[in-house]
């Protein structure tokens, strides 16, 4: 199952689906990377509301695609990750460290357009 | 009382089939939403184990009792390398393969019980269960 990708302005929003196989997940890394470049996005949300379990290949991925994204110059911001997911996550002994997360995608968007647009490098 | 359900894992895909498999099973069995993401994610981390390791193997569901209360049983079973040393495995931050070496001792804690019975060259099986309160 691929996620979608929309194009919102300087961002790109990345909406998981309930179930994503870990060939899903890894799909979606490479294809957030490329299109960072592509659209010369300044940031990347991914939405995981609906997602059943952050397990530990799961965060693993993200915390990499955030490392990534970083590296082609833009921000992430991981937002909608539900109470349940969050318990488990800090039971299996998983963290996001160095990701930035955002209780939904209002609160992304003002987070994203603090960082991307208060020291705007590009000029733009 | 409930059959038990076996999910073949043989792909990255029956992973995500066993820890669907598993929410559902924990539902009828009366667990709390949180309990049963707690499950389903135990679940995906044994069954990850499975295509890491050993290729192919199983996972069985099924409902658990004792004589306070009842709850979920699940097996994870696979004729895949084995482990050579259990204690070292349930170990935080112990890993042969490329990941975080959480997914053991991470489902000691998610879980109430577990249990790992594991021959060198001829496979492993990670019992675990966990009561509903």
């Amino acid at each position: 199952m691929e996620v979608p990708i929309l194009k919102q302005g300087d961002y790109l929003i990345a909406t998981f689906q309930a179930a994503l196989t870990d060939e899903d997940l890894l799909q979606l890394q490479d294809a957030l990377v490329a299109r960072v470049g592509k659209f010369r996005s300044r940031g990347v949300i991914v939405d995981v509301t609906a997602l059943d379990v952050m397990d530990s290949f799961a965060a693993r991925t993200l915390r990499a695609l955030a490392h990534m994204v970083r590296l082609r110059g833009a921000e992430t911001v991981i937002v909608g990750i539900q109470p349940e997911v969050a318990f488990a996550m800090v039971q299996l002994g998983l963290t996001l460290e160095g990701v930035a997360t955002a209780l939904d995608l209002e609160e992304a968007l003002l987070l994203m357009n603090r960082r991307t647009k208060g020291a705007n490098i590009r000029g733009r | 009382m409930e059959d038990e359900i076996r999910v073949p894992i043989a792909s990255d895909a029956d992973i995500v089939i066993a820890r669907q498999q598993g929410r559902s099973l924990a539902e009828r069995l009366g667990f709390t939403a949180t309990d049963q993401t707690i499950i389903a994610t135990a679940i995906s981390e044994v069954a990850r184990n499975i295509i890491k390791f050993a290729k192919r193997g199983e996972v069985v569901l099924s409902p658990a009792v004792k004589s306070s209360t009842h709850g979920i049983m699940v097996v994870a079973r696979d004729q895949g390398p084995g482990i050579a040393d259990i204690h070292l495995a349930l170990q935080d931050g112990y890993t042969t393969g490329n990941g975080l070496g959480m997914g053991l001792p991470g489902c000691k804690r998610l879980m109430d019980e577990i249990e790992i019975k594991s021959d060198v060259g001829k496979g492993t099986t990670v019992m675990m269960k966990k009561w509903v309160p």
